[in-house]
């Protein structure tokens, strides 16, 4: 008697922990972002204060560019529709904060992915949705065709908060050239600085530079550099511990540059499902159970696809098109000589 | 015992719940932080800081530390402090005389001002004259020299640097002139309240002050020689100078704005002083045969100032709180260099800015002690 009481307990205790184990297991699986991002109707993503062809906002409060691009892809795979989601404007300086401290769930903001930053300061850094390197701008009027003509006493206008303060300082440290570092908040205030002629050059990211010309008072009197001096890859960031989103946001961003690997686009996505390429009627949701790994249904990617398009299009629609960087450079597809390449998806 | 309750009771519930607050916003950070994968730590400012600034009074270059980069910022928050507040006091005394003058012009011309400048936002007024002055100043191979020598241009004004000799004999000089002023004047006290005997203490100072430095000079070995800037070629169409000492146009469109906007209120306060001592006063004074100048100096001044000081203070405080907007346009103070970029590089947020703040609370608090001192010695004491 007193042995089957002592089995009988051992037997509850048994089920007590297996059931503790599987519910554990099934949270693990559940993503609080995800959830909170159904609950409140939208996903909340930090973006740039305004760079064309990555995230600028027109007069009516449009938002357009690669970076945003990101975040509603993500919209369209977890609520359906792309144009559910919240824009925060952010600085540089404010960026990481904004996206740690719970306020956005995306940072899409041309960020650049460091060691320190990933490793550091609990973010994650999810993929690279444009390659890019720093470089300078300076007046065509000065003569000056290469950064080895700068002279000792040359003042340069940047971003606080970012690697090109870094980068800025590796260069001209290593050529013995001093420099006078002039570093504002907003990029708007870095053009109307340079612009006056407070510095001789200006330095960000080449894309930076190529957008932010168009805002100076007379475009065609500056030119850019041949030199790149810097490894600028830039990418969507979450915050760390939420291995679900994260995966969420990545396969997004991945979705979108296999779909232009695959040809697949806005237009004919629908007609693909027929297709005989089994890669492509994963892609379009046709094939396979992709989307339940992070709790979606199988049309997500369909979505991505359709409501936003593939890589190549939102390159096209945001940068080339509006004449910033027609070249794509290392942007373009493995396949066709740049070094876009992302795991496959299966 | 009852009393005893009652009495101290509140005082440790009040003790009690600020202790509880604190350490739940702790625990709270902490377990956040935890949780996020962040952690906390001062370790940060030993390290290599690998940026550079554009303007410092010490020596600095990336390879120095954190704690360099954050002495860096302070000194140049306490340099813009400094010089503003000595120039919205000038300015202040003056406006806010000019308010009380009997002159038509002098009196609304100086009401205007004040109602203009402490009515537009500080920030707006700090744009104006940065963006204002950076499109209106020539580049520095169009700049016409001012006195001969400076230059202002759209890159900074550049001043001729002094290249001292035997500085140190210049110095004690100096000391010495000081203290014997001092000496002196306690002297011609000491004179007036036992024999009722006046010496000119003024001019006596003034004749010290110019004879000593200057025999360091004739007969010290000490010598002074300008370095005047030369324009300097840095592309076809660049230009920049070289020697002298720059200062950058942030520094300077920040201590106008920040000076313009202080001596307003400053002015205000000044005009309450004066007119706070009672007419009878300045009618006593005069009725006892005092000149208008004894009868600012000895009776007005003193009981004005007592009036003046601590409203004066507050503003001192603001200005040194308000120098923080230099992020705004490119200064490199403490909130620029510290708050800004180092916090960036580190994304040490919490540690960061609670240092800044420590900081901020701490030259305040400087500041309040010693305005609070010079207050409790013009207080009037009675005998």
């Amino acid at each position: 008697m007193f042995k089957l009481v002592k089995q009988l307990t051992s037997l509850v205790a048994m089920f007590a922990v297996l059931f503790a184990f599987s519910t554990e297991t099934m949270a693990a699986k559940k993503s609080k972002t995800l959830e909170n991002t159904k609950k409140r109707g939208f996903v909340r993503c930090g973006v740039s204060q305004g760079l064309p062809g990555f995230s600028n906002a027109d007069e009516s409060g449009n938002w357009t560019g690669i970076d945003v691009d990101v975040c509603r892809a993500v919209a369209a795979a977890t609520l359906g529709d792309a144009t559910k989601v919240k824009f925060t404007p952010l600085s540089a300086k404010e960026r990481f904060t904004a996206l740690t401290s719970g306020e956005i769930d995306i940072l899409s903001r041309n960020t650049t992915w460091t060691l320190s930053r990933d490793a550091d300061i609990g973010l994650t850094f999810v993929g690279v949705n444009f390659y890019d390197g720093q470089g300078f701008m300076v007046r065509k009027g000065s003569g000056i065709k290469s950064t080895s003509e700068f002279k000792n006493g040359t003042s340069v206008c940047t971003n606080l908060g970012t690697t090109t303060e870094l980068n800025m300082r590796d260069f001209f440290d290593s050529r013995g050239i001093s420099y006078e570092p002039v570093v504002f908040e907003k990029a708007d205030e870095v053009v109307a600085a340079y612009d006056a002629g407070r510095c001789d050059t200006y330095t960000t990211d080449k894309s930076g530079l190529a957008a932010q010309r168009t805002k100076l008072s007379a475009p065609d009197d500056h030119v850019v550099l041949p030199e790149t001096i810097s490894k600028e890859p830039l990418g969507p960031v979450v915050r760390q511990g939420d291995s679900v989103w994260e995966d969420i946001v990545r396969w997004s961003l991945n979705t979108m540059i296999e779909a232009e690997e695959y040809g697949v686009n806005s237009s004919n996505a629908d007609m693909m499902k027929t297709s005989n390429n089994p890669a492509i009627k994963r892609l379009v949701g046709a094939e396979g159970e992709l989307g339940a790994a992070f709790g979606l249904d199988n049309d997500w990617n369909l979505r991505i696809i359709k409501q936003v398009g593939n890589y190549g299009e939102s390159y096209k629609r945001n940068i080339a098109d509006t004449g910033i960087l027609p070249d794509r450079g290392p942007n373009e597809l493995w396949t066709k000589g740049g070094i876009l390449y992302v795991p496959p998806a299966r | 015992m009852n009393n005893i309750i009652k009495k101290f009771l509140p005082q440790i519930l009040a003790i009690l719940f600020v202790v509880l607050i604190f350490g739940f916003l702790t625990i709270n950070a902490q377990t956040n932080m935890d949780n996020r994968g962040i952690d906390f730590g001062f370790g940060f400012l030993s390290q290599e800081s690998s940026f550079d600034v554009q303007f410092s009074l010490i020596e600095y270059s990336g390879s120095d530390s954190y704690a360099r980069a954050f002495l860096v910022g302070l000194l140049n928050t306490l340099l813009v402090s400094f010089i503003s507040i000595i120039f919205c006091t000038i300015l202040g005394v003056i406006i806010g005389v000019a308010r009380l003058s009997s002159n038509y012009l002098i009196k609304n011309s100086a009401a205007w001002y004040v109602e203009f400048f402490r009515n537009i936002p500080l920030l707006l007024q700090i744009f104006f004259w940065y963006y204002a002055a950076l499109r209106a100043l020539p580049l520095p191979e169009k700049a016409n020299a001012w006195f001969g020598v400076t230059y202002m241009t759209v890159k900074g004004y550049y001043i001729p640097a002094m290249v001292w000799e035997n500085l140190n004999v210049f110095l004690y000089c100096g000391l010495a002139a000081i203290i014997s002023i001092i000496i002196l004047r306690n002297y011609a006290n000491n004179l007036r309240d036992n024999k009722g005997k006046q010496i000119p203490v003024l001019l006596y100072s003034l004749a010290i002050l110019i004879i000593l430095p200057l025999l360091s000079f004739l007969i010290g070995g000490v010598s002074l020689e300008f370095e005047l800037p030369q324009l300097k070629k840095l592309s076809k169409i660049s230009y920049i100078y070289e020697g002298g000492i720059s200062l950058p146009p942030e520094l300077i469109a920040l201590v106008l704005a920040l000076s313009l906007y202080t001596s307003t209120f400053v002015a205000e306060c000044v005009r309450a002083g004066i007119e706070g001592v009672s007419k009878g006063q300045k009618e006593a004074a005069a009725s006892v045969g005092l000149t208008p100048n004894q009868v600012l100096k000895l009776v007005i001044m003193p009981q004005a100032l007592r009036i003046i000081i601590p409203p004066t203070t507050n503003q001192y405080l603001n200005l040194t709180k308000n120098s923080s907007l230099a992020a705004a346009i490119a200064y490199p103070d403490l909130v620029l260099v510290f708050a800004g970029t180092a916090l960036m590089q580190t994304g040490k947020a919490i540690e960061i800015v609670s240092i800044t703040m420590l900081t901020y609370l701490t030259i305040s608090l400087t500041i309040a002690a010693i305005m609070n001192w010079y207050n409790k010695k013009i207080e009037i004491k009675e005998k």
